[in-house]
């Protein structure tokens, strides 16, 4: 049982690192701050919550347990809340999002122009 | 009552965070709550009335089915960002809205903004302004799954 609890919560750790990385690569690639927003979005909305689960699953049933349960359910209920604010403010200050209506995707060179 | 209540969650939580139960610490706990339900009572003054998710089962439910979706569209997600050619065509758009009360068009509005790939800029009367990653990500708002699933939430 602990061992199959061990395994588990080295999968939950290695697919959350996997993810935090994944979302940086994102953030350097994307090409404006709004699709860098979402980039980012992947190390918060299932990178964090795998993270801690796989360290809930390592430690003892506590009350150290419903502390992290509760980050986590912190981190799920403002994030969406952040985004929002962090998105309005840049287009209240004046920017505008990147559009390609012409039907081509960006592709590679679009990155880092901005 | 409502204050009773308010008061009984935050003092569960502020004893699910010490941990340290001397009567002391009990005390400045018990303080603590009074001043956070004093709190709430001054705001009531500025905001209107408190609106709480109710959390029926069928809640749970549809919580359930949106960290599903946050794990689906995370894969695409991720996919894409580490594809070579950067498959993404982001786009800013007008997406019109069926749901009327406004603890309703906050839950869709925050729901959209987890899930990776869409990101709610404006909410406005009939509409909210969409940001996404590419257009299929608007088209499927557009197709209303997951505001159907909120309409039946009855909130």
């Amino acid at each position: 049982m602990t061992v199959i609890l061990e395994w588990l919560s080295g999968l939950c750790l290695l697919l959350g690192g996997g993810l935090c990385i994944s979302g940086g690569v994102g953030l350097l690639r994307m090409p404006d701050f709004f699709s860098r927003v979402h980039a980012s979005g992947v190390t918060e909305t299932l990178a964090a919550p795998l993270l801690l689960s796989g360290l809930l699953l390592q430690m003892e049933l506590s009350l150290d347990s419903v502390k992290v349960i509760m980050i986590m359910i912190l981190v799920l209920a403002t994030n969406p809340t952040a985004t929002h604010a962090m998105a309005k403010a840049t287009l209240h200050g004046g920017q505008r999002p990147l559009e390609f209506a012409n039907g081509k995707d960006i592709g590679g060179d679009g990155s880092s122009k901005l | 009552m409502r204050y009773i209540r308010s008061s009984l969650f935050v003092a569960v939580v502020w004893l699910l965070l010490s941990g340290h139960y001397t009567p002391l610490i009990l005390s400045f706990g018990a303080v603590s709550v009074l001043i956070v339900v004093w709190f709430m009572w001054r705001m009531e003054r500025v905001d209107e009335k408190l609106e709480v998710l109710p959390m029926r089962p069928r809640m749970l439910y549809y919580l359930l089915w949106l960290m599903w979706q946050v794990v689906l569209s995370n894969i695409d997600l991720v996919r894409r960002i580490w594809d070579p050619d950067l498959p993404i065509r982001p786009t800013w758009q007008r997406l019109d809205t069926k749901v009327t009360s406004s603890l309703a068009k906050t839950l869709y509005a925050n729901s959209i903004t987890l899930t990776p790939g869409t990101l709610t800029t404006d909410v406005r009367e009939d509409h909210f302004m969409v940001h996404s990653l590419s257009p299929d990500g608007i088209e499927d708002l557009r197709k209303g799954g997951m505001e159907e699933k909120i309409q039946r939430l009855g909130i």
